[in-house]
C-alpha cells in the first residue's frame, strides 16, 4: 500500500516542460544540447528510483539453494565444412538440425547429430551474420552485408538450386545482424546496423513495423517466451538493451548498464528476465518486474568479450561463448562461474541451446560448429 | 561495401578495451612485491636477464586469480599471443608452454596498443634492416612482402633504406645481450602485427563497427525528446521490489530441475552422449503414450500444456466434455490471424466473425459486451490485432477456469498414470563400440510429401525415410 501512494507521489512530480516550449528564439543547437542534458538528468533519476526498490541481491536470495557440483560437458560432434569464420547458427525445432553461416557466404543445413550437411547455399554476399531456421522446419532466413534478411525454401530435390526460390523479405539500409521468425514462418523480426529492428511479413515482404530508439547499430535480439507473445528485446553498440511491444513499435523498458557493445540477449525461459553479453567481458541479467539489472556474471581472468549467451532449459545455467575461444558458464542464481570449456581454435561467435535443452551449439572463428552435452 | 578488418584511423574500442585488461595483468606481474620471480636465463652462451619461465608464469596466474593451471595455460597464453610476453626458444611460435621455457615481458614500447596500428612505413623498414643484417634471412613471405611494399612505397624507399642503416648502426653499439634482447622484442611485435601465413590473425576483429555513436542514427531533438518521453514513462512505471521478483527465479529453476537435461541428464539417455536417439522418439511431438517427466510439465502453467501439442489434444478432449471447445478453438484462430499472412488477415477475421462471434455462430464464444462491442468495431476495419483483446479475455478465461479444472480431472490423472518412466540406459559397456547414428527425415521433406500428395502421388521418397548409415 506505502508503494502505490510512493508511486503515486511520484507522478506528480513532473519535470517543468522543456526549454524550448517557452522560448522561440532559442538558437536551434542550444535546444539540442538542453534537450540531451534533460534526457541524461532524467536517466539518472531512473536509476536512483529503479535502486530504492532494491532490497537484495540474487546471490543473497540464493544462499539457501544447493550449489552445483563437479560440471563434464565435452564436444559430441564437430561440424566441419565452412570455408570461413562461422557467424551465426540457429536450431531446427526437430532439435537435432541446425542451419549456420559463415563470412565466405555459405549457408549450410546439417542434421548436426548425422553431421551430415543437408542444404548449402552461397549467399550473393559475405558476412552472412545472421541465419534463422522456420518453426516449420521448412525454409531458412539469412541476410548479413546485403543489408537484406532472404528466405529459402529448404527442397529435398537434389536437382533444385536453392538459391532459385530465393525471397527477399526485409530491406534494411545497413548490415543485417540478427533476425528471428516469430511463432510461424509468416513473419521475420530483423535487426540491422542502420540502429533499427523491423517486423516483415515474409510473403509480401511488407514492412508491419518499424522500431527506432536504438542511437547505434543494433547487434541482437531475441522473442519473449510470453504468453500474449508480444515483446522482444535487442541489444546494440549503444549500450542499451530495448524492451519493445510489438505491436506498437515502442519501446517499453530500457536498460543502459553495460559498459560497452551488447553483442547478445537471451530471454530466460519464464520470460520475466533476460541475459546480456558484452564486449564489456561482462553478461548481466536483468529482471523486467523489478525494471533493473540484478546480476553481473564477471571475473577477474575473464578479459575478452562476449558474443552469445544462452540458458539452459531450467533457467540455472547460463552459457557464455567468449571471443577469447572459449565458453564460461555460470551459475545464474549464485552468480559464480561454474565451469570453462576449451576445444575452439578461434573466437566463439555464435552459441545456441537446442531446444529440447539436451545440449548446446557453438559456432566459431575456427571454421567449425561444435556440439557440446 | 568495404571491410575494414585493422581500422585505418581510428583504433577499434573492442581491442583497445582488451589491451588495457591486458596490460593491468602485465603490470600486476611486474609488481616488485606481489609479482612474479624473475631471474636470468641462459640461451645458448648468453645470459638474458628478467626472464621467467612457462612454468612460473602458469602458477602465478594460477594464484592470482584464484583459477585452474589449464585456464591459467589458457590465459598466459592470449599474454603471448597479444604479444605481451614474447617466448627467447624458438622465437617465431607464440605459444606458452607449462615447462621451463624462458618467456620474457615485451616493452611498452613495442605494445601493439602503443602505435596502433602498425604502419607500412615502420614494416618496411623492419624487413630492411633483416634484410640489410644478413643476406637470406628473410623468410619467403616476408620476401613476397618486402617486394610488394618496394613497390608499393617506392618512392620513400631511400628514407626506408637510410633509416634501416641507422638502426642498425645504432644497436652495433650496444652490448650483446641488450642486442639480442631488442631484436626478439622487435621480431615478436611484427609477429602479431603482421603475422605469417596460415597464422591467425589476433588483431583481426572483423567487420568494423562505429567509434562513435552518431555515425548510423542522427541524434538529433526528435531522438532526444524521444528519450525524454521513454524516461518519463518509465519513472511512472510499477516495480516490484526485488526480493520478490528474485524468489520467482528460484522457483522456476526448481520446478524445471528434472526437465533440464544438460543439469540432471535425461531419459534414457541423452542422444549426442549415447548416440540413442530414443529420447527424442520417446519425446516426438504425437506419440501413443508420452512420458510422465512431459505430462508433468503440463501442470507448471497453462502455457506449458498450450505449447506442447500432445497437451493441446488432451485439453481440447476435456473441453468437449465440458462443452467449452469453442473456447480453444478460437484461441487458435486468433493465433492464426496474428502470425499468419498479411492477404489472408480480413478472410480470418470474417470467418473468425461467422464462426465465433456472430449472433447464432455455431461456435459462439462468450465474450464480456465490453469487449465485443470493441471488437465487432475494430472488425470493420480488419488488422493483424484486431482480435488481441477477446483473444486475452477467452485464454484467460481458460486459464483461470477450465485448466485447473482440467488438471484435477480423471482425464490428467489417468494421463498421468500411463505415462511412461524410460529406464536408464547405462553407457555402452564396450567403449569402442560405436552406435550407428540414422538420420531422421527433414521437416522440409514431410511438407513436401504432403504437398505432392495433395497434387499428384509421385510416389514416396526413397532417400531419408530409409536412413543412410554413418
Amino acid at each position: 500500500k506505502y508503494l502505490s501512494t510512493f508511486i503515486k507521489t511520484l507522478k506528480y512530480m513532473r519535470s517543468p516542460p522543456t526549454p524550448e516550449m517557452a522560448t522561440q528564439e532559442v538558437p536551434l543547437n542550444e535546444t539540442l544540447a538542453h534537450l540531451k542534458t534533460e534526457s541524461e538528468t532524467l536517466k539518472s533519476k531512473l536509476e536512483e528510483e529503479r535502486a530504492k526498490l532494491h532490497d537484495v541481491e540474487l546471490h543473497q536470495v540464493a544462499e539457501k539453494v544447493e550449489g552445483l557440483g563437479q560440471f563434464v560437458m565435452k564436444t559430441r560432434r564437430t561440424l566441419k565444412g565452412h570455408g570461413n569464420k562461422v557467424l551465426c547458427m540457429d536450431w531446427c525445432k526437430d532439435k537435432r538440425r541446425i542451419v549456420s553461416s559463415s563470412q565466405d557466404g555459405k549457408v549450410i543445413v546439417w542434421d548436426a547429430f548425422t553431421t551430415n550437411k543437408e542444404h548449402a547455399v552461397t549467399m550473393p554476399c559475405t558476412w552472412v551474420m545472421a541465419c534463422a531456421y522456420a518453426p516449420s522446419g521448412c525454409a531458412v532466413a539469412c541476410g548479413g552485408l546485403d543489408n537484406k534478411c532472404s528466405v529459402y525454401p529448404l527442397s529435398l530435390d537434389k536437382n533444385e538450386n536453392l538459391a532459385a526460390k530465393k525471397k527477399s523479405v526485409a530491406m534494411h539500409t545497413n548490415y543485417l545482424s540478427a533476425c528471428s521468425f516469430t511463432n510461424s514462418d509468416m513473419q521475420i523480426l530483423t535487426s540491422s546496423g542502420d540502429g533499427t529492428c523491423a517486423l516483415w511479413d515474409v510473403e509480401s515482404g511488407q514492412l508491419l513495423q518499424s522500431f527506432h530508439g536504438h542511437a547505434a547499430d543494433v547487434l541482437c535480439l531475441d522473442l519473449a517466451p510470453s504468453e500474449t507473445g508480444n515483446t522482444f528485446v535487442s541489444g546494440g553498440c549503444d549500450k542499451k538493451a530495448n524492451v519493445w511491444d510489438m505491436r506498437s513499435g515502442q519501446c517499453i523498458q530500457s536498460f543502459e548498464t553495460h559498459e560497452s557493445d551488447i553483442n547478445s540477449v537471451r530471454y530466460y525461459p519464464s520470460g520475466d528476465a533476460f541475459a546480456s553479453g558484452s564486449d564489456d567481458a561482462t553478461c548481466r541479467l536483468y529482471d523486467l518486474r523489478a525494471d533493473r539489472e540484478v546480476a553481473i556474471y564477471s571475473k577477474d581472468s575473464i578479459i575478452f568479450g562476449v558474443s552469445s549467451v544462452d540458458f539452459s532449459l531450467s533457467g540455472r545455467l547460463l552459457f557464455g561463448g567468449y571471443n577469447d575461444y572459449t565458453i564460461n558458464v555460470w551459475d545464474v542464481l549464485k552468480g559464480t562461474r561454474v565451469s570453462i570449456l576449451f576445444g575452439h581454435e578461434n573466437r566463439v561467435s555464435t552459441l545456441r541451446v537446442s531446444p529440447d535443452g539436451t545440449a548446446f551449439c557453438t559456432g566459431s572463428w575456427d571454421h567449425t560448429l561444435r556440439i557440446w552435452a | 561495401m568495404t571491410i575494414n578488418t585493422l581500422a585505418k584511423g581510428g583504433c577499434h574500442r573492442e581491442q583497445m578495451a582488451c589491451f588495457r585488461k591486458m596490460e593491468k595483468v602485465i603490470v600486476a606481474m611486474q609488481d616488485p612485491d606481489m609479482g612474479m620471480k624473475m631471474r636470468n636465463q641462459r640461451l645458448l652462451i648468453t645470459v638474458i636477464p628478467h626472464a621467467m619461465t612457462g612454468h612460473d608464469i602458469i602458477t602465478w596466474l594460477t594464484h592470482k586469480y584464484r583459477i585452474s593451471e589449464e585456464e591459467a595455460l589458457h590465459l598466459g597464453n592470449m599474454l603471448v599471443k597479444y604479444g605481451y610476453i614474447y617466448p627467447l626458444k624458438e622465437p617465431r611460435c607464440l605459444v606458452l608452454r607449462p615447462d621451463e621455457s624462458p618467456y620474457r615481458f615485451q616493452t611498452p614500447y613495442f605494445w601493439t596498443s602503443t602505435r596502433w596500428p602498425a604502419s607500412e612505413l615502420d614494416y618496411a623498414i623492419y624487413l630492411a634492416k633483416k634484410n640489410i643484417r644478413k643476406q637470406g634471412e628473410l623468410m619467403e613471405y616476408e620476401k613476397e612482402r618486402y617486394s610488394l611494399l618496394h613497390k608499393r612505397i617506392n618512392h620513400t624507399w631511400d628514407f626506408v633504406v637510410m633509416q634501416a642503416r641507422e638502426q642498425l648502426r645504432a644497436s652495433k653499439q650496444r652490448r650483446k645481450a641488450d642486442r639480442i634482447v631488442l631484436e626478439c622484442q622487435e621480431q615478436a611485435y611484427w609477429l602479431i602485427n603482421r603475422p605469417p601465413p596460415g597464422v591467425n590473425n589476433v588483431l583481426d576483429t572483423g567487420l568494423e563497427r562505429p567509434n562513435n555513436f552518431s555515425c548510423r542514427v542522427t541524434l538529433n531533438s526528435d531522438y532526444y525528446k524521444r528519450e525524454i518521453e521513454a524516461c518519463r514513462k518509465a519513472l511512472g512505471r510499477n516495480r516490484v521490489k526485488s526480493s520478490i521478483c528474485l524468489e520467482g527465479f528460484l522457483k522456476y529453476s526448481e520446478q524445471y530441475l528434472n526437465h533440464d537435461p544438460i543439469m540432471q541428464g535425461c531419459l534414457p539417455s541423452n542422444p549426442w552422449i549415447s548416440d540413442d536417439t530414443a529420447h527424442w522418439t520417446m519425446n516426438a511431438e504425437i506419440v501413443p503414450v508420452p512420458t510422465r517427466l512431459r505430462v508433468e510439465r503440463w501442470s507448471f502453467s497453462f502455457m506449458e500444456l498450450l505449447n506442447d501439442a500432445m497437451g493441446r489434444k488432451e485439453f481440447m478432449t476435456y473441453l468437449e466434455k465440458e462443452f467449452s471447445a469453442e473456447n480453444l478453438y478460437f484461441w487458435q484462430a486468433c493465433e492464426d490471424i496474428r502470425h499468419g499472412e498479411n492477404s489472408k488477415i480480413v478472410e480470418k477475421v470474417e470467418d473468425v466473425y461467422k464462426n465465433f462471434l456472430a449472433p447464432g455462430a455455431a461456435r459462439w464464444v462468450n465474450i464480456d459486451s465490453k469487449t465485443m462491442d470493441k471488437t465487432l468495431e475494430g472488425i470493420k476495419r480488419p488488422h493483424r490485432f484486431v482480435m488481441d483483446d477477446a483473444q486475452m479475455h477467452i485464454y484467460f478465461l481458460m486459464k483461470k477456469d477450465s485448466y485447473p479444472r482440467y488438471l484435477k480431472s480423471d482425464l490428467y490423472k489417468n494421463m498421468l498414470a500411463k505415462a511412461i518412466v524410460p529406464q536408464e540406459t547405462k553407457k555402452s559397456v564396450f567403449p569402442f563400440m560405436r552406435r550407428q547414428r540414422h538420420s531422421s527425415p527433414s521437416p522440409a521433406q514431410t511438407a513436401t510429401q504432403a504437398a505432392e500428395e495433395e497434387g499428384l502421388a509421385k510416389g514416396a521418397g526413397a532417400n531419408s525415410a530409409a536412413g543412410s548409415h554413418f
